[in-house]
């Protein structure tokens, strides 16, 4: 079986600062996977570096087995890879419903049908499944800026569901939001990994969260990868352990 | 609004400006139209109002700054004016004065856009004074300080234009497509990435949008409406030189469409009208009309950021809540 | 090559006044983000208080300098930190970019309404006398002027580098946020830059005044030739802007004497636009992370 996504040997510093030391590892179709780790471990960095937001100083990521090394991420996101980001990032002067549509727009059609084409740019149906599936059918008119957090981040999330990618990165999806939300969250991206088999790559430092929702994680200290497998296993490994409390 | 409302209401409006400059006693009305000179002042306001709107594109929807587009109306318009003293048809004069126009915002944005946010501005302002240097130094194209005199108005489909109100009829025409082809852009998706580049380009670049491109895109459709509108100023005037396309009125325009409102579709339209009617009102004041003007702006940027239109429907919106 | 000399001279002494008004340009754009549009016109107005203490109110020519360097940074140092940006900043850029904008036409009508629309001669602190040396002659006063701006940009260097405030500046101006955290009174390092701008602005205004005569359009050119300074030594350093301002004083004298001088203006933003197109991260500025 082939990795849907594989990261080879990325190194990444910053002025001195070696914040990524060569960390590999693959992701497979349909799988959750976890990435864990204390701050400043290099989650962000390396998430940066795989998005094409940061150009590793070595190393290579590839998705279906194409390189996709620093490629641009309006690029990366065309050949079916989304993200979220850690702050909050709807557009708040859209209403909802075109913050979807938008999400979904350029992977539609050419340039000159974007232009020349319907408003929605065909998507209708899909925002309108989308704000189904997460809810938020009731305030597709509104604002995106003037929704709750919860709703906003629930809002986030359906974004990067709207262009059919196949596989999906979260930062930080549970940061800020609350309890029953945070439910409402996970089951919604439990049920989209179910139905649609899409994969995640999941930054999180809520750990019941992960624990909960991924079925693989990863531990990362000081750039490295220090534990994978199984969140149960995980869990009770020493050196996780020590890297969380000896800091 | 819904589409349909939007459309009629402009079409309403366009009814009501094709008739202001016209005596309407012979029909009963006790209007007695616009003289000469205030069909001129329409009719500048409507040319103004063109290249504001591509000022509003780029700032407003892509947010980016332009100080360059009294340049760009400048290129418009000596283009127009040569090329039709030698003979070409004002309409394929028009359409080139466009192109042109189309073509350098594309070549002076790519590299301005490769580097970061502002750096257009510096480019569009070395732009500025470079062309300025231009119009005034070559003589033997552009008549340097002494200008292009005696430049004639075009004729439509046989239909000569040089009685004023026909050639505002024709302004307005013109004005009138270019506002729906405009409208009709940012109600598509490529509006729709114009304001989300606008509002986070970190995370439009994300969603697959390819932000350097449209805002590639806007920056160039903006500068060609400057050029279409230099294209109409010329034959307005009928005499062109140097001043008008200098840096100090390209950063008039900016200033006129945040006025106005900036991001708003109506904005641009109130900004040229301000700029274009303030001097007239305050001529007694003319010295010190820019100075009041200045500090107007700044004074307004402090309290009401969004302009005259933003502020409008905040207290429109604001009445139909209470 | 003794006029290639003589010009080398006369440009590095216009090119260290140019240095002054873009280093103040890069220090308010590194600690507040403000683009400050009417940088020209702060190099503009300065020359104007002199020339009022002088003529309206008799101040001595000597008094009338100090007097007009306190009056900038009182009002293009404090004023502007509060009046303009201050209740702007957190609004965003475009507001700060427009009313920057607005500021310059006002500071330029000022001078043309309330003082003169004609350029004013303005006296210069040393004479006009040609030394001789090796058969390159250059003037005293040009000498003068190299002198006093590189012992205020060796100062200013040494006050960002060696003192404990111009330390804590140069946090504020690399990272903000951090500096927060550091305990750096991020506030008032702010202001700080804002008079030194002020101060560096009116530096230069008294320095260049003397040469080009005080005008009130001057501000338009010099505010361009500070803008590209900025950019083309490296938008990011001082020593970029230094290295820029000084590029563009030789750049010049040579192109007025060696080009057309209709086109004389036109030098500064060639150079600007190749910068761009093939370093555009300036001579000395450092490659940034990918912006988008």
């Amino acid at each position: 079986m082939t990795a849907l996504l594989e990261v080879r040997d990325i190194e990444k510093s910053f002025g001195g600062v070696q914040a990524v030391c060569g960390v590999s590892f693959d992701v497979h179709e349909g799988e959750i996977l976890g990435v864990i780790g204390p701050n400043g471990s290099g989650k962000s960095t390396l998430f940066n570096c795989i998005l094409g937001q940061l150009v590793p100083d070595r190393g290579t990521v590839r998705v279906n087995g194409r390189n996709v090394t620093a490629l641009r991420p309006s690029r990366l996101n065309r050949l079916g890879v989304s993200r979220t980001f850690q702050l909050l990032q709807v557009f708040p002067e859209l209403t909802v419903r075109e913050n979807l549509i938008l999400a979904g727009q350029e992977h539609r059609g050419s340039r000159l049908t974007r232009l020349f084409g319907a408003r929605d740019a065909g998507l209708g149906s899909e925002a309108d499944r989308m704000l189904d599936f997460f809810r938020l059918r009731r305030l597709e008119g509104e604002k995106a800026g003037s929704l709750s957090y919860g709703q906003q981040k629930l809002l986030d999330a359906a974004m990067a569901f709207m262009s059919g990618s196949r596989l999906v990165l979260l930062d930080e999806p549970a940061g800020g939001v609350n309890l029953t939300m945070l439910a409402d969250l996970r089951e919604r991206l439990e049920a989209i990994n179910r139905e649609t088999g899409v994969t995640f790559v999941v930054i999180e430092h809520n750990m019941e969260f992960v624990m909960a929702l991924c079925t693989r994680l990863i531990v990362l200290a000081e750039g490295r990868i220090i534990a994978e497998g199984a969140p149960a296993d995980v869990r009770r490994d020493p050196a996780v352990i020590e890297a969380y409390l000896g800091h | 609004m819904s589409a349909r409302n939007s459309l009629l209401i402009g079409l309403a409006l366009l009814v009501l400006l094709a008739l202001a400059p016209v005596d309407l006693n012979d029909i009963g009305v006790p209007y007695p139209g616009l003289r000469r000179y205030g069909t001129y002042i329409l009719t500048l306001w409507l040319v103004t109002a063109i290249a504001a709107m591509g000022v509003n594109l780029i700032v407003g929807y892509a947010g980016q700054e332009t100080l360059a587009q009294a340049a760009f109306v400048g290129i418009g318009a000596y283009l127009t004016a040569i090329v039709t003293k030698a003979g070409v048809p004002f309409g394929v004069a028009f359409a080139a004065s466009g192109l042109l126009t189309f073509v350098i915002g594309i070549a002076l944005g790519f590299p301005a856009l490769r580097v970061q946010k502002h750096y257009l501005a510096f480019v569009t302002l070395a732009f500025s004074v470079l062309c300025w240097l231009v119009f005034r130094n070559e003589q033997w194209i552009t008549g340097g300080v002494m200008g292009i005199r005696d430049i004639e108005r075009p004729s439509f489909l046989g239909w000569p234009l040089r009685n004023h109100i026909r050639f505002y009829w024709f302004v307005l025409g013109i004005t009138s497509i270019m506002t729906f082809v405009l409208w009709w852009i940012v109600r598509s998706p490529w509006g729709r990435a114009f304001t989300a580049l606008r509002e986070n380009p970190l995370r439009a670049e994300s969603l697959g949008v390819d932000v350097r491109l449209y805002t590639l895109l806007a920056f160039a459709l903006g500068s060609a409406y400057g050029g279409m509108a230099g294209s109409l100023y010329a034959p307005l005037v009928e005499f062109i030189d140097p001043s008008p396309f200098a840096l100090g009125p390209s950063l008039l325009f900016m200033l006129m469409v945040v006025i106005g409102g900036s991001g708003t579709f109506l904005g641009p339209f109130v900004g040229a009208g301000i700029a274009v009617l303030l001097p007239e009102w305050l001529r007694a004041w003319e010295t010190w009309y820019l100075l009041i003007y200045a500090v107007l702006v700044m004074v307004m940027m402090a309290f009401f950021p969004s302009g005259i239109v933003g502020l409008a429907t905040r207290l429109l919106a604001r009445k139909a809540r209470s | 090559m003794t006029d290639f000399l003589q010009l080398l001279i006369s440009g590095l002494a216009t090119g260290a006044i140019y240095a002054l008004a873009a280093i103040g340009f890069t220090l308010l754009w590194q600690t507040s983000q403000t683009i400050n549009f009417a940088q020209g016109e702060f190099v503009m107005v300065p020359a104007f208080l002199a020339l009022i203490a002088m003529r309206w109110f008799g101040v001595p020519f000597v008094a009338s300098l100090v007097l007009a360097i306190l009056a900038s940074m009182l009002l293009l140092g404090v004023a502007f930190r509060y009046v303009v940006v201050g209740p702007l900043i957190r609004r965003g850029v475009l507001p700060l970019v427009i009313s920057t904008i607005a500021l310059s036409i006002l500071l330029k009508e000022s001078v043309k309404d309330f003082y003169s629309a004609e350029a004013q001669t303005f006296p210069t602190l040393l004479p006009d006398t040609l030394i001789t040396v090796a058969g390159v002659s250059v003037s005293l006063a040009q000498l003068g002027v190299l002198a006093v701006a590189l012992v205020t940009i060796v100062l200013l260097q040494w006050f960002l580098a060696g003192t404990r405030t111009g330390r804590q500046m140069q946090a504020t101006a690399q990272n903000p946020t951090v500096a927060r955290i550091l305990g750096v009174p991020v506030e008032r390092m702010i202001l700080y830059t804002f008079l030194i701008n002020a101060a560096l602005a009116a530096m230069a205004s008294l320095l260049v005044s003397p040469i080009y005569l005080a005008k009130f359009s001057n501000g338009e050119t010099l505010g361009l030739i500070a803008f590209v300074a900025a950019i083309v030594g490296g938008f990011n350093q001082v020593r970029g802007a230094i290295a820029g301002g000084l590029l563009i004083g030789v750049l010049d004298n040579l192109a007025a004497a060696y080009v057309s001088t209709a086109y004389r203006q036109a030098i500064p933003l060639i150079l600007l636009v190749l910068v761009i197109l093939f370093r555009p991260q300036g001579l000395l500025g450092r490659r940034e992370e990918r912006a988008v």
